[in-house]
């Protein structure tokens, strides 16, 4: 790599490189960015489950394959299930799992295949107790399938099979809170964590791995393709998401939450921030995107609350 | 070779599934209840509470579809992987029965054969495993408690050559709840019979890392098809293979993937699958010592189908009863409709006459074995069937 040993251990974010330049995203996507500081944590000692989902696709059409660790393509509301039978077989033929010098087994799904098809097997992945890691990518619609709504899509947002129109714009659901979901489950770990920050994804994916028992990351990752945002804004978008509230870092680690800089530096941005490089919010008038400002009010107050009791 | 000194149990169908699969060293299993598979699992958990297995991973996952899952993700990763289920539970894991195989992954399963709802029904009936039929597993039907045990430890070798999943297909209370005496084989001796599995690949190089089920173009979907197509051909031969090394190894013989009796002497033979085909072997030899020459072909396995075998069995009879446990709507008995088209190009055609028997648990006895067998009779004297489906329990 050209980096001298003693300098690679100084970086925040490690320099090795696991996945491979020629993978078939689209432009300024926002998971393939995810996926590659996945497998700087976790180095090639990985085995991933991907379900149906963008990444599939972006990991290489046979017989290729863009990830430097192994990957089993999986039917999509299996991720959770998969990565049960994936661990419990390593326990079985004696490999150490998870910890400092385990072997990873690690969920990567989209927003559809976790919040709305892969619930299930999901939920019971983390009732059951796996050692693993389940990544959510969360991209807010069901991308590879041509960009329909899925349970995690925002108010608001046009998709094409919630379109807005010279009347109405269809999507009136607010975004399912899946972290919600993960934790009323008492897992050991859980967390949001955003493409625009990095380090504190590292930072998050590496206690992952030492913290005993099924962890869960929710990774918001913005995609241009569906999000109708210019290609060179993904990150920018991204910051936003978190400095609005709309999508604030945080942890939850043994029963505590946790709020995570910079969500904890000052008052939130006003939500129009967040939507104003995104084609995909242009059909809300003024009253819309009040009824978004108020939900993200009210889930951020919330979340500050269970911050400061459970803290 | 130690030896051979059996051990016998007296234990229901699901018992010896269990015991079999605690015998074939399974690695992990993935299930989820359903009557009547459900004391399949109680008692493999029940092996893991008394500490008599070693090395077996129990996910208790929370639906079929997950089981199915679980055990494609364990068996990717280089392990031995069993479940069992039941109809609507073999019905949702459909989708993954079909990932199974083509991921070319050697999973064993037991389907304890129970009706399709609605109506709602627990009782023994073909369809929910026939359903499965073109999802690439192969599908060996056992005719009674001891045939569960074999069928489920000659499965995994089977498999593990071919790298084909395997069905053994037990009959839902006839077999599931009943008890019988099955001679088990002790431990050393089929670990001599079915070493631990070597896989080609697996997700455990760490140096070599492979992705398994990526998207295939049209320029290659279709190799991948034919290889499957292939390695069904191939099983054919593997199966001879296994079931005669079985029957050298334990005395009993499994080389016929159909087992046949009386063929060479036979006006008629009657075909089925399962549980029932006890029934039909007792009454044949009853009914021979009351002049009838008729004999049995107990068809084992039903994918890969054995073409062979029955257009040896045509050429020698005049005609055919297939019993049918099950139905294809909108077409007829499944194996009446499967044996049909293996006959089309066969030298010599039988009269073939499908009887409809047994759905949702309606008892098949020694009667009515009889009385198909004199109906049988005047179709053959008159050379054509009167109707070419009868549906023979009907309430008139």
């Amino acid at each position: 790599m050209g980096i001298p040993e003693n300098v690679k251990k100084r970086l925040s974010i490690p320099a090795d490189e696991y996945f491979y330049a020629g993978h078939t995203a689209c432009q300024g996507c926002g998971a393939s960015l995810g996926l590659r500081y996945v497998l700087k944590a976790y180095g090639k000692k990985t085995i991933f489950t991907i379900p149906a989902c963008c990444s599939t696709i972006i990991a290489g059409a046979w017989p290729y394959n863009t990830l430097e660790a192994n990957l089993f393509h999986t039917a999509f509301e299996t991720t959770g299930a998969v990565m049960g039978g994936i661990e419990a077989a390593l326990k079985a033929m004696g490999y150490k799992v998870k910890g400092e010098d385990g072997v990873m087994v690690v969920g990567w799904a989209g927003d559809g295949g976790t919040a709305d098809i892969g619930l299930q097997a999901l939920s019971g992945f983390l009732e059951r107790g796996h050692d693993a890691v389940y990544i959510m990518y969360d991209n807010e619609a069901y991308m590879n399938t041509g960009i329909q709504r899925s349970g995690s899509t925002p108010y608001g947002a046009w998709t094409t099979n919630t379109p807005g129109g010279k009347k109405h714009f269809l999507e009136k659901r607010h975004k399912k809170k899946v972290i919600d979901i993960v934790i009323a489950h008492e897992v050991p770990y859980a967390a949001t964590a955003s493409i625009a920050f990095p380090e504190d994804f590292i930072r998050k994916l590496k206690k992952a791995r030492k913290i005993p028992g099924p962890s869960f990351i929710q990774l918001f990752s913005p995609c241009p393709t569906g999000w109708r945002s210019p290609t060179d804004k993904s990150i920018e978008i991204a910051r936003l998401a978190v400095q609005t509230a709309y999508f604030p870092l945080f942890e939850y680690e043994n029963g505590k939450y946790k709020i995570n800089m910079p969500s904890t530096k000052k008052e939130p941005k006003p939500i129009e921030e967040f939507l104003k490089y995104q084609g995909r919010f242009k059909y809300m008038m003024k009253e819309d995107i009040e009824i978004l400002q108020q939900w993200v009010n009210h889930e951020w107050e919330k979340l500050k609350k269970l911050a400061e009791v459970f803290g | 070779m130690t030896e051979y000194k059996p051990i016998r149990k007296v234990v229901s169908g699901n018992y010896a599934a269990a015991y079999a699969a605690k015998h074939a060293r399974v690695q992990v299993v993935a299930a989820y209840p359903i009557t009547p598979q459900t004391s399949i699992i109680e008692k493999i958990a029940e092996f893991i509470a008394n500490g008599e297995v070693e090395n077996l991973q129990y996910v208790p996952v929370e639906s079929e579809h997950s089981a199915m899952a679980a055990c494609i993700g364990a068996s990717a990763t280089g392990a031995r992987a069993f479940t069992a289920t039941s109809a609507q539970g073999l019905a949702l894991m459909h989708e993954m029965l079909h990932w199974a195989a083509g991921a070319r992954l050697p999973i064993v399963m037991v389907d304890v054969n129970r009706a399709m709802a609605p109506p709602w029904s627990v009782w023994d009936d073909q369809t929910d495993s026939l359903a499965q039929r073109d999802t690439g597993w192969m599908q060996f039907y056992a005719e009674n408690n001891q045939e569960v045990y074999d069928g489920v430890i000659m499965a995994f070798k089977v498999a593990e050559t071919v790298n084909v999943p395997a069905m053994i297909v037990e009959s839902a209370f006839i077999l599931s709840h009943t008890y019988d005496v099955v001679e088990m084989i002790p431990q050393e001796l089929v670990d001599e019979f079915l070493p631990p599995r070597k896989p080609l690949y697996t997700l455990t190089d760490f140096d070599n890392p492979i992705s398994v089920g990526a998207l295939a173009t049209p320029n290659d979907y279709y190799e991948f098809r034919y290889k499957l197509a292939k390695a069904h051909e191939e099983a054919v031969k593997v199966i001879k293979d296994v079931g005669n090394e079985f029957g050298e190894m334990f005395g009993r013989d499994y080389s016929e993937m159909i087992e046949k009796e009386h063929i060479d002497d036979a006006d008629f033979v009657f075909m089925g699958m399962g549980s029932l085909m006890g029934t039909v072997k007792e009454a044949v030899e009853l009914l021979r010592k009351e002049g009838y020459k008729i004999g049995y072909a107990k068809v084992r396995w039903f994918r890969p189908f054995p073409k062979e075998e029955l257009r040896e069995i045509a050429s020698k009879v005049n005609g055919i009863a297939v019993l049918d446990r099950n139905f294809s709507f909108g077409q007829e008995g499944i194996l009446f409709n499967e044996a049909k088209g293996v006959l089309y190009s066969a030298k010599s055609k039988p009269v073939m006459k499908n009887y409809i028997v047994g759905l949702g648990g309606r008892d098949f006895t020694v009667d009515d074995v009889r009385k198909i067998a004199e109906d049988m009779k005047k179709v053959i004297e008159k050379g054509e069937p009167d109707v070419e489906v009868d549906w023979y329990h009907l309430k008139r």
